[in-house]
């Protein structure tokens, strides 16, 4: 199949203001009669049923947590990048359009990435209208930082609750809209399939999790707001709850599923504890403005950090990478970590792990504040104080929820972080308009695969997810409704809508009456071992066709022997699981698949069959400067379609961060 | 760290659905790393109880990083337990010792249904935020950000206010059941920011109503609910709310 991206033409500076000058529109009163509906109600789920509901249309919304305010979005740390230029240091729309395509190491689409860029400005002027409370300086103006990957001060932020206040002011947006009638909101709701009709998507089939009741809903366009995959690896940093069902379904109904491969691997996490771990918490990259980090130079010290001599630690990312030090980008950081813990200079009990030191930081910022403050005759031990205190206002909850986690002080000594599954740049195949190969269904947010190419910077999921829900997507649907007009109400007596619910129905009894003696969390826990050993931070060819048979394997041992106890018609989380980790097996098998297609290192994606002799990543433009976009034939059956990534004003170059 | 293996009783709620009636059942756990988190715990003893073929206990849960409110478990007579400032899913078993006896409870309150065993329904905070959590901005065109400097001070207090991760301790704690907590954060965070003051005064009547009509009860400051807070909101933001409250109540009878 030709996939067809409908980039507009013309330079890519104006594409996006000409696509919205002469795209179709829908007039106020059809728009009342237009049914739209939305899965997942995190930044972009939220920001698109709140705008969409603005604009008229009859919006229902669903999510599986009890409210819409609890989507993962809400776990976002450090920030959310825009390229407003406050701090004058040369940032514009093209160096944040540049540093994203640079990051993604060339493997994103260049027009999806400038609108982005584009649209970041009013991200920031939308969220500030709704009462997000960013951080501010004395002067009562926004505040910035650094992030990984960039030169310049563009992320916007509100300590370390970024995501949290952007989505409280999404969901606020959202409850409004509710309010006033225009979002129906359907809260412990599971998407279980999409409807088709014709070619065109015309509803879905959702299970009622406190009643179990199956029920149709029909809309004449269905968005899928559902977030990304990583809990594919079973530990991660996603929520417990964040699956790929919905997307998985709507590959399975002809959506073709992009780059599933690109995982992102976050460098600083806390370390895996023991065998009973169920997910990794993230230490926001924004530690890494401040933050120093370093292994022993001498393979297996036992040493307590803070007696092992200045001269005798590697600061590895400030002498591997002297120009942008402890803040290049994910993958990068990850994977010299990795480096370093399998060459054997990792540190804690499980020696996987590398130490982030603030001692520096709070002896540098306790510094400013005795100038600051005039004071003379300090103490080092008052110094410290003082800087112990800055650096409690900038990261204290991040201390603090390290200190919980690991019962250590990270303000004595330093933390212990790891690399762990965080992101999935990977996702549903869309075009301009965020449509996937099924007419009438769309994905926004990290659902999608668009804009982040191999590698997402930090602090642009949240700017991703804003921007398709408040910015695109509101624009970019009116081109199809437009020609939706005329079909009026969708009755959910269909055919279709019969033979769907009757499929949801049968896979749900079957998960009950299999009656193994397995619980859904073994094959959980068995699916995510093979992924990260074999599809993890580093790849080869031996290791994805070993996984692959391995996965087909553990599929058929899970549809014969999965226990999942209680019935289909009450509130039953282990059958919820149960569906949810059926898609994830099946969707491992096609990332390993995609991860063995590409013998190129690129991102997050690195295959070490393809390295330079210093170890670093090495890109095979030539052959795979392309999207890769799978079509669902059968279970454990893909077909390979290529997007041509065409590169008309970023020049593809190596990427250096030394 | 030291992992040390605890061997616990349980006493857990367990209640089939809203309609019928619960009662407390008994559990033994056995070998707990002190390294575990409270919900980790749960994780054991729901596959001890499924591979005996028993139905795991139901309890909410996402984010296991405290911060999106879905956690809710009474712990020994306190929402999310022991530690201060700590959702259920943060609270580490190093806080308790070998031997003991713990009590697991659903919030408590007529507003906060059972769903079922340690599972509520919190659908009436989404219906005090529809009456009025909200500035009321369609997503368009608003003026630059930086066209409205805000005072770092009331920016700070407005951001301490919406931290509020709205899982609902704040009426588990109280023996009202009032809701005032949460609602003030709200009405604190929108009262204290310029682009909340249009709507001020109709905000702060329309959630306080929408709070009563949901059964919520009154506040008689005993501050339990800032002391069980697992994001410390203040009780200044209550007394806020009243001050908003009154003055509201007062303009609008003129």
């Amino acid at each position: 199949m030709e996939l067809n991206s409908k980039i507009p033409a013309g330079p890519v500076e104006t594409k996006w203001t000409k696509y919205k000058s002469s795209v179709k529109l829908v007039n106020p009163a059809n728009k009342r009669n237009l049914d739209i509906i939305i899965v997942g109600t995190g930044l972009a789920g939220a920001s698109a049923a709140a705008s969409l509901g603005e604009l008229g249309y009859k919006v229902k919304a669903f999510c599986f947590q009890d409210s819409p305010r609890r989507a993962h979005s809400i776990a976002a740390q450090g920030g959310i990048n825009a390229a407003k230029n406050y701090q004058n240091d040369g940032d514009s729309t093209y160096r944040l359009f540049y540093d994203t395509i640079k990051g993604g190491d060339y493997r994103a689409r260049e027009a999806n990435v400038y609108r982005l860029a584009e649209v970041s400005s009013n991200i920031i002027d939308q969220c500030v209208a709704q009462g997000v409370p960013f951080a501010r300086e004395y002067g009562g103006l926004l505040s910035n930082r650094s992030f990984g990957g960039t030169q310049v001060q563009r992320t916007f932020y509100a300590a370390g609750q970024t995501g949290q206040q952007l989505l409280l002011g999404a969901y606020s947006a959202l409850e409004r809209q509710v309010a006033l009638g225009n979002v129906e909101m359907h809260t412990r709701h599971e998407m279980l399939d999409v409807v088709v009709i014709d070619g065109k998507t015309r509803g879905i089939i959702a299970r009622n999790l406190i009643t179990g009741e199956i029920e149709r809903h029909a809309g004449h366009a269905v968005l899928l707001c559902t977030g990304g995959y990583g809990n594919v690896f079973y530990l991660s940093t996603n929520a417990m709850g964040s699956n790929v069902t919905a997307a998985w379904k709507a590959h399975k109904k002809g959506a073709f599923f992009a780059n599933p491969c690109f995982t992102q691997i976050h460098p600083t996490c806390i370390p895996v504890s023991g065998d009973h771990q169920s997910k990794l918490t993230l230490m926001s990259e924004s530690l890494r403005n401040d933050g120093r980090i370093w292994v022993p130079k001498k393979q297996n010290d036992d040493r307590k950090p803070i007696d092992i001599p200045e001269e005798e630690r590697d600061y590895y990312l400030e002498r591997r990478y002297p120009a942008f030090g402890n803040l290049v980008p994910r993958d990068v950081a990850s994977r010299a970590a990795k480096e370093r813990c399998d060459a054997g200079y990792g540190v804690g009990t499980s020696k996987m792990a590398v130490y982030l030191d603030y001692a520096a930081a709070i002896e540098r910022y306790g510094k400013i504040e005795v100038g600051k403050k005039g004071l003379s005759n300090i103490s080092k031990e008052e110094i410290i104080a003082l800087g112990k205190d800055v650096v409690k206002e900038k990261y204290g909850n991040l201390f603090d929820m390290y200190a919980k986690i690991t019962g250590e002080n990270p303000y004595e000594t330093p933390m212990r972080i790891y690399p762990a599954v965080h992101y999935t740049m990977g996702g549903l195949w869309v075009d301009y308009e965020l449509k996937t190969t099924v007419d009438g269904l769309y994905a926004l947010g990290e659902a999608n695969f668009s804009d982040h190419g191999a590698n997402r910077l930090g602090a642009s999921a949240l700017m991703q997810g804003l921007a398709d829900g408040y910015f695109v997507i509101p624009y970019t649907i009116g081109n199809y409704l437009a020609d939706e007009i005329r079909t009026g109400h969708i009755s959910t007596d269909h055919p279709a809508f019969l033979q769907a619910e009757n499929e949801v129905k049968e896979t749900l009894n079957k998960f009950v009456n299999c009656k193994g003696n397995k619980s859904v969390d073994y094959f959980h826990k068995a699916l995510g071992k093979i992924m990260w050993n074999d599809c993890g931070m580093a790849r080869n060819k031996e290791g994805l066709e070993k996984a692959i048979k391995e996965i087909k394997a553990l599929r058929t041992e899970f549809w014969n022997n999965v226990m999942v106890p209680g019935t289909v018609d009450e509130f039953n989380v282990e059958l919820e699981k149960a569906g949810r980790v059926a898609d994830f097996i099946e969707l491992g098998e096609l990332m390993c698949k995609d991860a063995l297609d590409r013998n190129e290192s690129c991102g997050g994606h690195f295959r070490e069959e393809s390295q330079t002799e210093e170890g670093e990543a090495e890109r095979n433009d030539e052959i795979y400067s392309y999207v890769a976009a799978w079509k669902y034939i059968n279970a454990g059956e893909s077909e390979l379609n290529k997007e041509p990534l065409i590169y008309e004003n970023i020049k593809i170059a190596a990427r250096s961060y030394k | 760290m030291e992992h040390t293996g605890l061997n616990l009783t349980l006493k857990v709620w367990k209640q089939k659905n809203a309609a019928t009636k619960g009662a407390f059942e008994s559990y033994d756990v056995k070998n707990i790393s002190t390294d575990m988190s409270f919900l980790e715990m749960f994780d054991v003893l729901n596959e001890q109880l499924i591979s005996t073929g028993k139905e795991p206990i139901a309890f909410d849960h996402d984010c296991r990083e405290g911060i999106c409110g879905m956690c809710s478990m009474v712990i020994n007579g306190r929402p999310h337990g022991p530690w201060n400032g700590t959702t259920t899913c943060q609270l580490h078993m190093r806080a308790f010792k070998n031997g003991d006896t713990i009590t697991v409870e659903p919030w408590r309150a007529g507003s906060f249904p059972v769903v079922r065993d340690l599972v509520v329904d919190r659908s009436a905070f989404d219906r005090i935020i529809q009456a009025g959590g909200y500035v009321s901005i369609n997503t368009g065109n608003p003026v630059d950000a930086n066209a409205l400097p805000i005072d770092k001070k009331l920016a700070d207090k407005a951001f301490a206010a919406a931290a509020c991760i709205g899982c609902g301790a704040c009426v588990a704690a109280c023996k009202n059941s009032s809701a005032m907590l949460f609602v003030s954060a709200k009405v604190s965070q929108l009262a204290l920011l310029p682009q909340g003051q249009p709507e001020r005064s109709s905000r702060v009547l329309s959630m306080v109503d929408q709070m009563d009509k949901e059964g919520f009860g009154n506040c008689t400051n005993t501050g339990a609910c800032e002391a069980e807070c697992p994001k410390e909101i203040s009780l200044e933001n209550i007394a806020r709310l009243n001050r908003e409250y009154m003055s509201a109540a007062l303009a609008s009878e003129e």
